[in-house]
């Protein structure tokens, strides 16, 4: 799928390009080099190419690497290498903190933060 | 155009306080810049080049050229967060060696520790202009956890345990024990890091640097200044820099922008890292060093952690002595920058200097090396390479 990039063109009031996607997750091409990238901006940081698309995930990765943070509630944050290619900051949810570990497979779920639907991955096995 | 033998260190301070309470950050700079001045056996007048990060109040350079009383005829306030003042003696050497000045001064102060501290924990972590930041924030990033989460996959990929991160602040304490100034002189065990709190899994407390007020400034100067200067002579041999970020997504948290900032300054010093008598290390965690030394040539990638253990980072037991001030880890970590005492702890080692229960003899040949920013998403690394002559 393709959105027009002036309408989610990232700029400082613009919330993250998450908002409408529907539950699917988004990340960008680029249409001249080929290849996907993150975090989206709107010209490829491979080849300074605008001439970018939206495509859609399939929502599964694994754990490139995590920490938990141990300071009030503990919480996972992670970067997710995507089954499309990059790797993305994110959290990892539904799952005791003490069970996530590196190349576990995840699959995104959006998290409502502050009004906005936010990508976050849970283990796509029952743990 | 090399650097090699265009200027020299003529002048290092590092501030005693680590708790600047009724100190403003202006007056910071100025006693820094005062220190280093003493130091050197130069006054404010003989300044002609100005050099300052974004730890220095106000617009760049100018606001604290006016508070200071300077007129430089050439300014430089490049930040690469906590290696920014590495990266400056680089700098200030090129426009020495270029006759741009011949005597420049590097600034660093800042109170994160009882001051507003703008260099703090998350300076760029929220601001809506910085364009990853509606990528990030969401997911809670802190400075440990970013640091957490390179420590995690270096274990994954390399086997590297919590045991062999404890021996870095295991090797800082023994040092810092030697060191009046340093927030923590107690020794500590592997025990005892591992037994601290965990602050972001692998990283305990004992694996983080210390929060203190304070800083240092150096003065670097032009071959003929420093001849006839009554201080041993520390020759710029070689400096090298590299902006490390997250490529785009195909991202690696296994090495730092060292691999790229090493090669380059050892080849203008030529020299190699078996060469190297005593190194600096930016010590913000544990993980920092062992990861640096890896990515410096110290040792293979993957093997710091056995690089690291038993002791042989400590002065007159290790084979590579390190961080001899007890570094950030036990002494000193102004505004939150770790570049500027990286240098000064170099040139005490080179001007035999530092503590002798702590000097490595003979230390002709140091190196100082920085890393500014987050090691796991974007940093600036900054290295040194210094000769007594
Ligand atoms: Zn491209």
């Amino acid at each position: 799928m393709t959105l027009n990039k002036s309408d989610t063109a990232p700029d400082r009031d613009s919330a993250p390009q998450w908002r409408s996607t529907n539950g699917k997750l988004l990340i960008q091409k680029c249409e001249e080099c080929g290849d996907a990238f993150y975090y989206p901006r709107v010209v490829c940081p491979f080849c300074l190419s605008s001439n970018v698309q939206w495509v859609e995930c399939s929502g599964n990765g694994r754990i490139y690497s995590y920490s938990v943070t141990r300071r009030g509630d503990p919480y996972a944050i992670a970067f997710v290498t995507l089954d499309e290619g990059p790797k993305m900051m994110t959290n990892i949810v539904d799952c005791p903190v003490d069970k996530i570990a590196i190349d576990q497979q995840v699959s995104v779920v959006f998290r409502d933060l502050e009004g906005v639907p936010t990508p976050m991955f849970r283990p796509s096995a029952a743990l | 155009m090399s650097i090699n033998g265009k200027a020299y260190i003529a002048g290092a301070f590092e501030h005693p306080t680590r708790k600047a309470t009724g100190k403003t950050i202006p007056q910071l700079h100025a006693e820094m810049a005062a220190g280093a001045l003493a130091d050197a056996g130069l006054t404010s007048r003989d300044i002609d080049g100005f050099f300052c990060a974004s730890d220095a109040p106000g617009m760049g350079g100018l606001n604290m050229a006016e508070y200071l009383g300077l007129r430089p005829r050439y300014v430089d306030n490049t930040d690469t967060g906590g290696s920014s003042y590495i990266l400056a003696v680089g700098h200030a050497a090129q426009a020495i060696a270029a006759g741009k000045c011949s005597v420049a001064l590097i600034t660093l102060a800042g109170m994160p520790r009882t001051g507003p501290g703008p260099a703090g924990e998350g300076a760029f972590f929220n601001d809506p202009i910085v364009p990853e930041v509606p990528y990030e924030l969401p997911f809670r990033h802190t400075i440990a956890n970013l640091y957490g989460m390179c420590a995690m996959r270096h274990m994954y990929e390399f086997g590297t345990t919590s045991e062999q991160l404890a021996w870095v602040k295991v090797a800082a304490s023994h040092h810092a024990q030697h060191n009046p100034h340093a927030m923590l002189r107690d020794v500590v065990t592997v025990e005892d890091v591992l037994n601290s709190p965990m602050v972001a899994d692998p990283l305990h407390r004992l694996d983080c640097c210390v929060i203190s007020d304070g800083g240092g400034a150096l003065i670097v100067v032009s071959p003929e200044v420093a001849r006839t200067l009554n201080r041993p002579l520390i020759k710029v041999r070689g400096a090298g820099e590299a902006i490390k970020h997250l490529n785009g997504g195909r991202s690696d948290l296994t090495f730092s922008g060292g691999v790229w900032s090493g090669p380059a300054a050892f080849s203008e010093a030529g020299v190699k890292p078996s060469d190297i008598k005593y190194a600096s290390i930016y010590d913000s965690f544990t993980i920092t060093v062992l990861m640096t030394l890896e990515d410096l040539g110290f040792c293979e990638k993957g093997q710091g952690g056995r690089f690291v253990a038993d002791g042989n980072l400590i002065s007159g037991i290790g084979k590579l002595p390190f961080n001899t001030d007890g570094g950030g880890l036990c002494s000193n970590h102004p505004a939150n920058r770790g570049g500027m005492t990286k240098v000064i702890e170099a040139v005490r080692q080179l001007r035999g200097e530092a503590h002798p229960k702590v000097q490595v003899a003979n230390c002709d040949l140091a190196l100082a090396h920085g890393t500014g920013g987050y090691l796991g998403s974007r940093h600036g690394s900054a290295t040194l390479i210094l000769e007594r002559v």
